[in-house]
């Protein structure tokens, strides 16, 4: 794939024809500047974003976002909708860490009264959130309790006291996806779960304390609860490796379901099945449970970052209070309008952040008028963003948004060209406090492994499918 | 296929990690994959008491027997910490047009890991014979 394939709409908006290749059914819309283009056509991911543009039933465009980079089947930063119930739903097009998400927390404790108890924050965190690939929870729940935790997802953390009323309406889907089916999640899946519930994982999951660094929209920021001058929290995390298994598990069972219901596929990472069917049903039944562990695995964390922050400060002041929960990676039954006609659809979203406008049904009462919070976490050493949905979002991006800066380098260069010790050194000299499990995963999540956060977050902005509220600045990292 | 190369290199992907393996034949290949995925992941073993451990499955090709055996392997190092060393493995092909494996696999339980692999995904996989013998690339999901 090359720029001459590409038909530019606007400076932000760039489109690939189905006549670019014979098996497309629908067009991909990309946001991006020229400069993005030319970052992201150094990978594979516009070939995967074509791949994509095969799956039976879409409607509209495949959307892709600024911060989109090479994947595996799908391409990440990518949204593909497609027609409810006759479509397919692809587990491939949804990703592994099934509702991978970030969770904002905000504080009343200012970063200038904060500054010598950093170093406290970051080990209590550390300790109390535990970190690493396979690394077992804090918490220990048998299979039977885990059926309910797959089942009732944020509202099991609320009946065990590790959650209030105010975390859940502030929740995507108020942290829990209706219609999951525990049954359909393997037993080899539930018992990677029953030992990683509350735990952070590894990759490029992270805790993070960041200070408000600037405010551009008074209004929407202060309903949010966001201040400049004060600290915040995010939490990156998903399912862990419930989540990995249940896609393992569906996209291998998928190989022999395509060929049962005549789908052909240019690639078998994309497997899929028409959600009408009984195999379309157990996926989806299985990845909401997947997606109902993971709201209450960052529900676990937020309540042991919450005590790490009391215990630090001592103050009234540091509780945390949840501005929102947002999902990455996630298949979502929605109502959007196509054509002019409104109809349901299934918006896969992988790497890519719901970003519903003003007015949206399922937003709390307060985000109504704004818009939905829309999280931005950016790499190490570098800003974060918090934007709003926008109804523009509605009519061009199935209500969606960009998810992050976007990986630029590979794994394997980043771990050449970067030493974890030397990044940890550097970050600790711009005041950010590390807690790091490996340093050679440290390396590979170096902040020049990835794009521009503030030049992806300009391109939704200006495109206007997001609104900026407020910049964040890290002060202390947490990594598996 | 005795004296076919066979081994295995890291190649260049943005969010993940991908390996191109070769060898004589499909048992063979299935090994390399099995130490290329330890090398990745920095699977280093203790010097505590040696694990055996059989696993046996059937899969409609080549390329889903391959997902499903390094997924074993995944599984074991994340919920067992346990890293396997040395295979025995038997492929087979089936009446059916299946195939299927019986591997005895030794190991240890793992001293640290580096990096670890969560998932082993289908993209672009396809099982080709080459000048190598046979060769594949395979995407992890990390």
């Amino acid at each position: 794939m090359n720029i001459e394939n590409l038909i530019q709409i606007s400076d932000y908006e760039w489109e690939i024809p189905t006549d670019v290749r014979r098996d497309m059914r629908v067009p991909v819309r990309l946001f991006a500047t020229r400069e993005l283009i030319e970052q992201i056509i150094s990978d594979k991911s516009l070939d995967q974003a074509v791949n994509a543009a095969t799956l039976p039933g879409l409607v509209g465009s495949v959307i892709v976002m600024p911060d989109m980079h090479q994947g595996y089947g799908f391409p990440i930063g990518g949204v593909a909708a497609t027609e409810f119930p006759g479509g397919v739903v692809s587990p491939g097009a949804i990703g592994y860490d099934i509702n991978c998400g970030v969770r904002l927390l905000a504080s009343k404790i200012e970063l200038e009264s904060a500054r010598s108890h950093l170093d406290r924050l970051a080990t209590l965190l550390n300790k109390y959130c535990p970190s690493g690939v396979g690394k077992e929870g804090a918490l220990r729940v048998t299979t039977k309790e885990l059926d309910h935790v797959l089942h009732d997802g944020s509202r099991w953390a609320m009946k065990n006291n590790f959650a209030t009323e105010a975390d859940l309406a502030r929740t995507e889907e108020s942290g829990c996806l209706e219609d999951a089916k525990p049954e359909k999640v393997s037993d080899r899946a539930k018992e990677r779960g029953r030992q990683q519930i509350g735990s952070l994982g590894a990759g490029n999951h992270f805790i993070e304390v960041d200070v408000v660094d600037e405010i551009f929209d008074e209004n929407a920021a202060s309903i949010m609860g966001l201040w400049a001058g004060y600290l915040t929290v995010q939490i990156h995390c998903g399912s862990r490796g419930l989540g990995h298994q249940i896609c393992t598990d569906y996209v291998q069972q998928f190989q022999s379901a395509v060929k049962k219901y005549g789908i052909d596929l240019p690639d078998r990472e994309l497997v899929c099945a028409p959600m009408d069917t009984p195999e379309g049903q157990a996926y989806l039944g299985a990845m909401r449970a997947a997606a109902n562990f993971a709201f209450a695995n960052r529900q676990l964390l937020a309540h042991s970052a919450r005590r790490a922050f009391e215990e630090t400060f001592k103050s009234r002041d540091a509780y945390l209070h949840q501005v929102y929960d947002i999902c990455h990676n996630m298949g979502k039954i929605e109502t959007h309008e196509v054509n002019g006609r409104r109809m349901k659809v299934c918006v896969h979203r992988k790497g890519a952040t719901r970003a519903f406008g003003p007015g949206t049904p399922g937003l709390p009462p307060e985000y109504q008028k704004i818009g939905q919070p829309v999280i931005i976490p950016g790499s190490m050493g570098t800003a974060s963003w918090v934007l709003v949905g926008t109804k523009d979002s509605m009519a061009r991006s199935f209500g969606s948004s960009c998810h992050g800066a976007g990986r630029v380098m590979s794994r394997a260069k980043a771990k050449h060209e970067v030493r974890g010790d030397a990044l940890k050194k550097e970050l600790e000299e711009q005041g950010i406090k590390v807690r790091a499990g490996s340093l050679s995963g440290l390396a590979e999540e170096s902040p020049q492994a990835y794009k521009d956060v503030d030049r992806v977050v300009e391109t939704v902005s200006e495109a206007g499918i997001a609104r900026k509220v407020a910049r964040l600045k890290p002060v202390a990292v947490i990594k598996g | 296929m005795a004296g076919k190369p066979r081994g295995s290199e890291e190649l260049q992907h943005t969010a993940d990690w991908s390996l191109r393996v070769w060898a004589g034949d499909l048992s063979a290949l299935f090994e390399e994959a099995a130490r290329g995925l330890n090398e990745l992941a920095g699977v280093k073993p203790s010097g505590g008491k040696r694990v055996k451990r059989h696993f046996e499955t059937e899969a409609p090709d080549a390329e889903s027997l391959l997902v499903a055996f390094l997924s074993e392997l995944i599984y074991y190092q994340e919920q067992q910490h346990i890293g396997f060393s040395i295979f025995d493995i038997r492929i087979f092909d089936m009446p059916n047009n299946e195939y299927r494996i019986s591997a005895d696999m030794e190991g240890a339980p793992i001293r640290s890991i580096g990096k670890p692999i969560k998932a082993v995904t289908y993209h672009n996989l396809k099982i080709e014979k080459t000048a190598r013998g046979l060769e594949a690339e395979i995407v992890f999901d990390v």
